[in-house]
C-alpha cells in the first residue's frame, strides 16, 4: 500500500523524521518497501495563467504564449500540445531550478525571445513521463509557489503489508498503528450522518447470506459529475498511486484508502428494481469496466438487480451500471463480504482490485454505516444532490462474531523471557483497539472488528512482542538434555559417498527435478513421468523418472563449451508413478564421458569405458563393507544393450549403469559417448559391521593359469566355477589380464588368472594344490569349453 | 706416522733395513689409496697390502722368526702399520661412495615442479557445501537431519501448516500442482509436520531439501533450496530463537560481530512471526533478509498430536542458495543449476 506521509500526518504526527518513521514501521512488521519524494528539487515554480496563446512564427509545433504570474506577464515558447489560453500550469520563470540542477535562463526559441518554462508533471519530478503541461484547476491562485500549492514536501511510503495485516490497508489503519507505537493519540476524522433529504431507497435482498451478511445502500439523487475533484483529494489520490476519474469514483476510492472500505456507485438509471446479492448462475455473463467480459461461475457473489448481474461482488462493478459523466441519481454500495467468498475469486477471473485485496483480507465488518455517511458527505459537498435514507439490510446469523481472546500474563513471560508491566501491556492493546479487562491472571481481550489475524493467545503476544519492539525483546541459548543419540554404524554417511565422488574426480551437479517431456519419453520411453498441471516452461513439464535426463543435458551444455571431458554426479529424488502410487525415493547417478585422466604430459590419452565406471561403483559399494553385489547383464532402452549391467544387491535389483544407447545418442546429438549409472541411495548407504577373522601366519601359495575360452563367456561363469572347485582354502582369484589377437582364434579370448591359497593352521603342500588346479582346469575345460594355456 | 720412540726401537730390533721396508709400505699403500679412483681400485690396494698374501700381511708372517721378547714389540709395529692403512682405506671408502653417490643423486634429479599425474579430483555443487556447513553446527549442537517428500498432499504442506484453502497466503505460495490434492513441496515446512506426527518431543531437527515456487527470473528460479530448524520442547521462548538464528548467522558468516535485527512478519505456522536481516553494507536500506522465523503456532503443534500447552517450539528457515551466494559472491542465481564446470569447480 502506498500513502502519502503528509496525509498520515493529518491523523498522527510524531516527531519523527521520515527515515526514523520509515525504520519504525518497518521494524512493527509493515515494511518499507520505499520512500519516494512526492516532487523532484525544485525552486522558483509559480501557478501561471496562460493569457493568449500564439503560432511561433518560425515552428509548426511551437507556441508563442503570454503567461501571467499574477503580477506581470511572461512571453514564453512552448512545444505542449495542450497548452491553451486560460490554462493554470507550473510556471517556471527565469532563476528557477528544477530537479537535475537544471537552471531555467532566458532563451532564445527559432528566432523568439522565452522568459521561462511551462512545466510537465515529469519536469518537476512528480512522475515518470508525462503526456503534456500539468493542468492545474481553474481556482488555482495564479502566482502562488507550487511547491505551496500542490504541499509538495511530501513522500510517497509504499508498505508491503503481510496478507494478515489488512487492518493497515488504510490511512486509519496506519494511523492507530504508527499511533500505539509512538504511544500518540490519533485524530480520527469527524463523521456525522447526513440526515435524508428524500425518501426514495432500493430494496436489498440478502440470498447469500454467507458471503454476505450486511448491505448498506443509499440512493443520492441529482448528482453533479461534471463538478471538479478538489485538489486536496486528487492529490492524495495520486500519493497513493490512484488516478482522479470523475468525482463519485474519486470519492468511492478516497474512502477506500482513507477508511479502508471499498464501496461501489452505481447509476441509479440504469438499475431495475431492487438489489439481489446471490450467487452467480452459470451461464450468466458480465461485461465489466473496463469492457472486459468475463462468464460467470456459480462459486461467484454476485449484485444483481431484477434483470441482470451488476457486478462481481467485492471485486469489480459492471461497465454498463456504472456511474458516467451524465449520471445524475446514484445508488452507492457499501457492503461486508466474508473473506472466504472473495478469496481466490478475483485471481479466477485474472483480475485483481483495491476492493478484492482488501475484502480477501477482511474488511472491519462495523466500518459500513460510517463508511456510507463519509462518502455521502463528500459526495454532496462536492457534487451536491439529495441524499436518501440509509438502508442497512444485515443477516445476524453469518456476521462475524466478536472474538474475545483470555491473556495470561504467566505465558507472556513464558513466551517472551521478559516480564512486562501489566499497565503497559494494557496500554498496548487498548491503542491497538482491543477492549481489555484485567482479571487474575492476566486479561480478557475482546478483538476490535478489524482485527482478523487475532483470535488466540499467541496472536495477542506477538502484539506485544512487536509493540515492545522485536529488537528489544532478551536472547538466549536454548538449553536441552545432552543425550547421545545412535548413530547407525552400518550406515555410510551421506556426505562420505558425496565425497568419494569428489575424491574419485567427480564434480557434483545439481539439475532441476521437472524436464523436458521429450527427452524424458527418449530416455525413459517405458514410463510415463509424473506430469506437472501448470509447469513454468514447455521443456520443464514432467518431473524426471532417473536423474539421467539432467545429467545428459548437464554433460551437453558443458561438451558445447570445450569440455572433452566431463564426470557428474548427482544425488536426489527420482519420481515414478506405479499402479496410482508415486515412488520418490533418493537415488545416487553419475556419467563420465572424455579422457581417463585429464589432459596431462604424464597421463595417457585414453578415453573412458565402461569398466572406468564400473570401478568406481564397485568401491562406493564397498564403502559399506559388503561383497554381495553382483553385476549381471541388464538392459534399459536407454543404455547400449551390450554394454549394461543391472546391479543387485542379494535378490533385490537396487540400479543399472551402462554406455548410452548409440541411437539415444544419436537422438541428444552427443557425439562422445557417455557412460550412466543409478543406484538407489538407501541401498548404497546401508552397509554391514566388519567382522574379524583370523590372520593365517602360514605361506600363501600361488599358481597363474591361463585359459582360452569363446568371447560369450562371462568372468562370472569362469570365477563361479573357480570357487567351487579350487577347494576351501583358496583366498583369491584374480583375473590379471585379458586378451585377444596373435595366437587366439577369432572370437575366442585369453584368461590370465592368479589363485593364491592359505591355511591358518599349516602351511599347504603341492599335491593338494595341483589336485585343485586339476579341478579347476578340468571343470572349465568341461563346463566352458575352456582351453588350458600351456 | 709411527712416533719416533718405535722407529727408534724398530730400529734396534730389525735393522734399517726392515724398518725402512716397512716404512716404504705404509707409504706406497697410503700413495696408492690416495690414488684409487673408484671403490674396485681401492679393493684392489687392500688386497695388496691388507690381503691374505698383502705385503704388510707377508711381513705379519716374519714374526715368527724373531724371538720371543723381540716378537711382540714388533707385532705391535706391524699391526699399528697395518691400522694405519686400515683407517685410510675406510676412509677414502667412505669418501668415494659419498661422491658416487652425490653423482648418482645428482644423475636421478628430476623437474619438480611439472604437474603430477592421476586423476584430478572433483568437488561439491556449492548448494551441497553450504547445506553440509549448516548441518554440522546444528548437529553439534544435538539436532538431527530430517528429509521428505518433494511431491507433497495439500494437508502437509498446507493444510497442516494452517494455511486453509482459499487463504491469501497459499495464493502467494505460487505452487506447481499436478492435481487439486497433489503439488511439489513450496518449502521444507511439511517435513516439521511428518517428523512431529512420528516423534516426541523433544524434538530438535532441520530440514533441508528442494522446494518450488513456480516462479523464474534474475532472482528466482523454480526449484531452489530451503533449510528448516524446529525445535520442540517443554520451554521454548522467542528469546531462544532469537539467540539461536543469531548465532547460526554469526557462525555461518564467521564474524562474531554480525549485526541481526527481526522484524514482525506473517508466517501462518508461527505466531509470533519474525523475518530477520543481517546488516549488509552493499544493500539499500543496510540490511538484508535472509529469512523467516517464529514460534510454532499452536495450530500447527495440534495437526501434529502435540499439546501446545505443554510443548512450545520454535522454527526458522533460510535459503540456501540466497546464503551461497552471499557466502560466495555469487550474483547470479541461475548459474547453480546450469551445472557448467567451470563455475562448480570454482568451490573445489
Amino acid at each position: 500500500m502506498k500513502f502519502s506521509e503528509s496525509w498520515l500526518r493529518e491523523w498522527v504526527n510524531p516527531s519523527l523524521t521520515t527515515e526514523e518513521l520509515e525504520v519504525q514501521v518497518t521494524m512493527a512488521g509493515l515494511e518499507v518497501d520505499g520512500v519516494d519524494a512526492v516532487a523532484g528539487e525544485f525552486s522558483g515554480i509559480v501557478v501561471g495563467q496562460v493569457v493568449s496563446k500564439e503560432q511561433h512564427p518560425d515552428a509548426d509545433k511551437l507556441s508563442l504564449c503570454q503567461v501571467s504570474d499574477g503580477s506581470e506577464t511572461f512571453q514564453v515558447v512552448c512545444g505542449a500540445s495542450n497548452v491553451r489560453e486560460g490554462l493554470k500550469i507550473p510556471f517556471a520563470k527565469i532563476g528557477a531550478v528544477l530537479p537535475g540542477n537544471f537552471k531555467i535562463k532566458k532563451a532564445k526559441l527559432r528566432g523568439v525571445e522565452s522568459f521561462g518554462m511551462l512545466c510537465a508533471e515529469s519536469e518537476m519530478g512528480m512522475s515518470d513521463s508525462s503526456d503534456g503541461l500539468m493542468e492545474l484547476a481553474e481556482n488555482a491562485p495564479v502566482g502562488a509557489d507550487i511547491r505551496d500549492y500542490l504541499k509538495l514536501d511530501d513522500s510517497i511510503i509504499e508498505v508491503d503489508l503481510t496478507p494478515n495485516r489488512a487492518d493497515c490497508l488504510s490511512i486509519k489503519g496506519l494511523a492507530r498503528e504508527v499511533g500505539t507505537l509512538n504511544k500518540e493519540d490519533v485524530t480520527e476524522v469527524a463523521i456525522n450522518p447526513v440526515a435524508p433529504s428524500i425518501d426514495e431507497k432500493l430494496t436489498v435482498n440478502l440470498e447469500a447470506i454467507d458471503g454476505c451478511p450486511k448491505y448498506v445502500g443509499r440512493i443520492v439523487k441529482g448528482v453533479n459529475l461534471k463538478a471538479q475533484t478538489p485538489l486536496w483529494m486528487v492529490e492524495k489520490l495520486r500519493r497513493s498511486g490512484v488516478r482522479s476519474i470523475d468525482p463519485i469514483v474519486d470519492v468511492t476510492n478516497f474512502v477506500l484508502l482513507e477508511q479502508g472500505q471499498p464501496m461501489h456507485a452505481f447509476d441509479l438509471a440504469k438499475l431495475d428494481g431492487g438489489i439481489d446479492v446471490r450467487m452467480a448462475k452459470a451461464g450468466e455473463a458480465l461485461t465489466l469496466l473496463g469492457g472486459q467480459e468475463v462468464n460467470l461461475k456459480d462459486d461467484t457473489l454476485v449484485i444483481s438487480d431484477q434483470s441482470k448481474v451488476l457486478a462481481i461482488a467485492g471485486i469489480m462493478g459492471g461497465e454498463f451500471s456504472g456511474v458516467t459523466v451524465d449520471t445524475q441519481n446514484i445508488f452507492l454500495e457499501v457492503a461486508y463480504f466474508n473473506p472466504v467468498s472473495i478469496a481466490g475469486k478475483a485471481r479466477n477471473y485474472g483480475l485483481h482490485t483495491d476492493s478484492s485485496h482488501r475484502f480477501e483480507r477482511g474488511v472491519d465488518y462495523r466500518l459500513q454505516a460510517a463508511a456510507m455517511e463519509r462518502a455521502t458527505q463528500l459526495i454532496l459537498d462536492i457534487c451536491g444532490g439529495e441524499a436518501g435514507p440509509v438502508v442497512e439490510t444485515i443477516e445476524e446469523s453469518t456476521m462475524p462474531s466478536e472474538v474475545t481472546v483470555t491473556l495470561r500474563s504467566e505465558r507472556v513471560k513464558q513466551v517472551l523471557a521478559l516480564e512486562l508491566a501489566k499497565a503497559d501491556i494494557s496500554d498496548m492493546l487498548t491503542r491497538l483497539g482491543m477492549q481489555v479487562t484485567e482479571t487474575e491472571s492476566g486479561w480478557t481481550v475482546n478483538v476490535p472488528s478489524y482485527r482478523f489475524d487475532i483470535s488466540i493467545e499467541a496472536d495477542l503476544i506477538e502484539e506485544i512482542a512487536r509493540i515492545y519492539g522485536y529488537n528489544n525483546l532478551p536472547v538466549n541459548t536454548p538449553v536441552g538434555a545432552l543425550e547421545l543419540e545412535v548413530v547407525e554404524e552400518v550406515n555410510t554417511p551421506i556426505q562420505t559417498i558425496k565425497q568419494f565422488w569428489v575424491d574419485r574426480g567427480y564434480q557434483e551437479a545439481i539439475t532441476y527435478s521437472f524436464v523436458d517431456p521429450k527427452t524424458q519419453k527418449l530416455v525413459d520411453p517405458e514410463i510415463d513421468g509424473l506430469a506437472l498441471a501448470n509447469p513454468i516452461s514447455a521443456d520443464m513439464g514432467v518431473m524426471r523418472t532417473n536423474l539421467w535426463v539432467g545429467l545428459i543435458k548437464a554433460a551437453e551444455h558443458n561438451l558445447n563449451r570445450q569440455q572433452d571431458t566431463v564426470r557428474l554426479f548427482e544425488t536426489g529424488l527420482r519420481f515414478i508413478p506405479a499402479e496410482g502410487e508415486l515412488d520418490q525415493h533418493q537415488v545416487i547417478s553419475g556419467l563420465i564421458c572424455g579422457s581417463r585422466l585429464s589432459k596431462g604430459w604424464g597421463n595417457a590419452s585414453e578415453k573412458v569405458d565402461f569398466y572406468d565406471l564400473k570401478g568406481d561403483v564397485e568401491e562406493m559399494l564397498a564403502l559399506g563393507g559388503q561383497s554381495a553385489y553382483r553385476f549381471e547383464v541388464g538392459s534399459h532402452p536407454a543404455l547400449h544393450p551390450g554394454q549394461c549391467a543391472a546391479i543387485y544387491k542379494g535378490d533385490k535389483k537396487i540400479g543399472l549403469m551402462g554406455a548410452l544407447h548409440p541411437v539415444l545418442q544419436k537422438q541428444l546429438g552427443i557425439k562422445a559417448q557417455l557412460y550412466v549409472y543409478e543406484l538407489l541411495l538407501g541401498d548404497v548407504i546401508e552397509g554391514v559391521l566388519p567382522e574379524y577373522k583370523a590372520v593365517s601366519k602360514f605361506p600363501e601359495v600361488s599358481r597363474d593359469l591361463a585359459f582360452i575360452v569363446d568371447e560369450s563367456v562371462q568372468w562370472t561363469q569362469v570365477e563361479e566355477i573357480i570357487r567351487s572347485k579350487a577347494g576351501d582354502k583358496l583366498n583369491s582369484v584374480t583375473l590379471f589380464d585379458v586378451y585377444r589377437g596373435q595366437g587366439i582364434e577369432t572370437g575366442r579370448k585369453s584368461l590370465a588368472l592368479g589363485l593364491t591359497w592359505q591355511d591358518p593352521s599349516r602351511t599347504l603342500n603341492d599335491e593338494e594344490i595341483t589336485s585343485w588346479v586339476n579341478d579347476v582346469v578340468t571343470s572349465l575345460t568341461e563346463g566352458l569349453a575352456a582351453q588350458l594355456r600351456g | 706416522m709411527p712416533s719416533k720412540s718405535i722407529e727408534k726401537f724398530v730400529e734396534i730390533s730389525f735393522g734399517a733395513g726392515i724398518l725402512e721396508n716397512l716404512q716404504n709400505l705404509v707409504s706406497a699403500a697410503l700413495a696408492n689409496v690416495k690414488e684409487a679412483q673408484d671403490v674396485q681400485m681401492l679393493d684392489q690396494v687392500r688386497v695388496d697390502y691388507l690381503g691374505k698374501k698383502g705385503q704388510i700381511t707377508a711381513l705379519l708372517k716374519t714374526l715368527g722368526k724373531l724371538s720371543n721378547e723381540e716378537r711382540p714389540k714388533a707385532g705391535a709395529k706391524i699391526n699399528e702399520a697395518k691400522q694405519q692403512v686400515e683407517v685410510a682405506i675406510r676412509e677414502k671408502k667412505a669418501a668415494l661412495e659419498g661422491a658416487a653417490l652425490a653423482e648418482q643423486l645428482k644423475s636421478e634429479g628430476i623437474d619438480v615442479t611439472l604437474p603430477g599425474r592421476g586423476q584430478k579430483a572433483g568437488g561439491l555443487h556449492p548448494v551441497t557445501r553450504t547445506l553440509q556447513r549448516i548441518e554440522s553446527f546444528f548437529s553439534n549442537a544435538g539436532y538431527s537431519v530430517e528429509v521428505g517428500p518433494e511431491v507433497e498432499d495439500n494437508f502437509h504442506n498446507f493444510d497442516a501448516l494452517n494455511i486453509p484453502a482459499h487463504h491469501p497466503a497459499r495464493a502467494m505460495h505460487d505452487t506447481f500442482y499436478f492435481d487439486a490434492q497433489t503439488l511439489l513441496r513450496t518449502h521444507t515446512s511439511p517435513v516439521q509436520i511428518r517428523t512431529m506426527e512420528t516423534q516426541k518431543p523433544p524434538i530438535r531437527i532441520i530440514c533441508p531439501g528442494r522446494v518450488y515456487r513456480c516462479d523464474s527470473d534474475v532472482t528466482h528460479t523454480p526449484m531452489f533450496h530451503q533449510i528448516e530448524g524446529l525445535l520442540v520442547d517443554k520451554q521454548v521462548s522467542f528469546a531462544d530463537l532469537k539467540g539461536t538464528v543469531e548465532q547460526f548467522l554469526r557462525v555461518f558468516f564467521e564474524d562474531e560481530n554480525l549485526d541481526v535485527r527481526f522484524r514482525p512478519s506473517y508466517f501462518p505456522f508461527t505466531e509470533p512471526s519474525a523475518e530477520f536481516d543481517i546488516k549488509w553494507a552493499a544493500s539499500k536500506t543496510g540490511w538484508l533478509e535472509v529469512g523467516g522465523c517464529g514460534m510454532v503456532h499452536p495450530n500447527v503443534l495440534k495437526s501434529s498430536g502435540v499439546d501446545p500447552e505443554q510443548y512450545m517450539g520454535f522454527a526458522f528457515g533460510l535459503g540456501v542458495e540466497r546464503l551461497a551466494m552471499l557466502r560466495y559472491g555469487v550474483s547470479d542465481l541461475r548459474m547453480f543449476f546450469e551445472n557448467d564446470l567451470k563455475f562448480l569447480q570454482q568451490f573445489n
